[in-house]
């Protein structure tokens, strides 16, 4: 009987010295595998479903392009908008957008810039169509429809 | 015996730690985006020349998979009216694959094909000739929804990926995945796409309904 007290009398607390590295560790997986959030979303962004998605493979050709309602109707109205960097702008302005990001890019690489059109799923295609018309105004083809996965059936 | 009570506790007190790698984690989580570049990629087609007038477009009729959607989300495919979109990545590879009438060229690349894709030949008069000429064009309305519009022409896409993957003894998932990074899946890559182009014909929104 005595022998057992005496085992139960050592050690209480639990070592937690190794919880810092542990979270250290998780911490450190969310600094690589993410990025800081670069601009503000104006817009309403819920991008749509699809399965058949592919992977760009060189992200400094992206440029991206968000469209969708305003999150601000009182000021920018509810008819959905195209946001460029950091500001609202029209479709006249995506020739200059284009070229304003073909600049950013070394000469070799100004060709292949791809546009990532990061639409709301509640848009109608008539404001993609005007867009995708002035993309090929100013000649940057490659588009990409952002979209998030979506399990097969 | 005073050595006995240096030995006491050695070790520091790291419990709050933890804590401050929580907040700092927790700092992380809300102030970072997982990036997510993945999507559906297309390339538009390039600008007209206003001096010259549009290419004139002699393909027959049946060479062509029509889908047209209208301001109300309702479908038309090959003159057949339907609400939803499903099992139209079926027909778009039945009508890819369907050899009705193939030339030389065609022949051999339908000799070269695994028995998969063979046996998936119809051989219809009234469908496409070969893959080759075979364009699939999906044509909008302003008033169309991006959300339907995607649909389809992600079940579009997915035939095309089918072919290709099954071509190559791939699922379509592991064929998507390839990337021209290395010498031997950028092969893979060609050997699935050789003389089977992925022509998805897209025309301008309509005007009107919106």
């Amino acid at each position: 009987m005595a022998k057992f007290k005496k085992k139960t009398k050592t050690e209480e607390n639990i070592p937690t010295s190794a919880l810092p590295d542990i979270i250290f560790m998780l911490l450190f997986f969310f600094m690589v595998t993410t990025v800081l959030r670069e601009q503000e979303l104006l817009v309403e962004q819920k991008l749509p479903q699809a399965s058949q998605l592919q992977k760009l493979e060189k992200k400094s050709l992206i440029s991206y392009l968000f469209i969708g309602k305003p999150k601000n109707p009182s000021v920018y109205g509810t008819e959905p908008r195209i946001q460029a960097n950091d500001a609202l702008i029209t479709t006249n302005d995506i020739v200059l957008w284009v070229n304003q990001e073909k600049d950013k890019l070394s000469e070799a690489e100004r060709d292949q810039i791809y546009v990532s059109l990061k639409a709301d799923r509640d848009v109608k295609m008539g404001p993609i169509g005007d867009i995708q018309s002035e993309l090929r105004e100013a000649d940057a083809r490659k588009i990409l429809y952002a979209s998030v996965g979506k399990v097969d059936q | 015996m005073p050595r006995k009570k240096s030995r006491m506790s050695q070790e520091v007190n790291a419990g709050s730690m933890a804590d401050i790698a929580f907040l700092l984690l927790i700092f992380f989580l809300v102030t970072t985006t997982i990036a997510s570049d993945k999507g559906i990629t297309n390339v538009l087609p390039p600008k007209l020349d206003p001096n010259q007038p549009p290419p004139e477009v002699d393909k027959n009729e049946r060479n062509i998979f029509k889908i047209l959607i209208n301001s109300n989300d309702q479908l038309l495919v090959e003159d057949d009216f339907r609400d939803n979109s499903d099992g139209l990545d079926q027909e778009v590879k039945e009508f890819v694959m369907n050899f009705g009438e193939p030339d030389q060229e065609n022949i051999d690349l339908f000799n070269s094909l695994p028995p998969v894709l063979k046996g998936q030949a119809n051989r219809d008069p009234e469908s496409s000739d070969h893959p080759n000429e075979a364009v699939v064009s999906i044509k909008t309305n302003r008033g169309t929804s991006y959300d339907l519009y995607l649909e389809v022409l992600d079940k579009v896409k997915k035939a095309y990926y089918e072919i290709y993957a099954e071509r190559v003894g791939l699922t379509a998932d592991e064929y998507r995945a390839l990337s021209s990074r290395t010498a031997a899946e950028k092969e893979l890559m060609d050997r699935g796409k050789e003389n089977i182009p992925m022509a998805i014909s897209i025309a301008e929104p309509d005007k009107g309904g919106e």
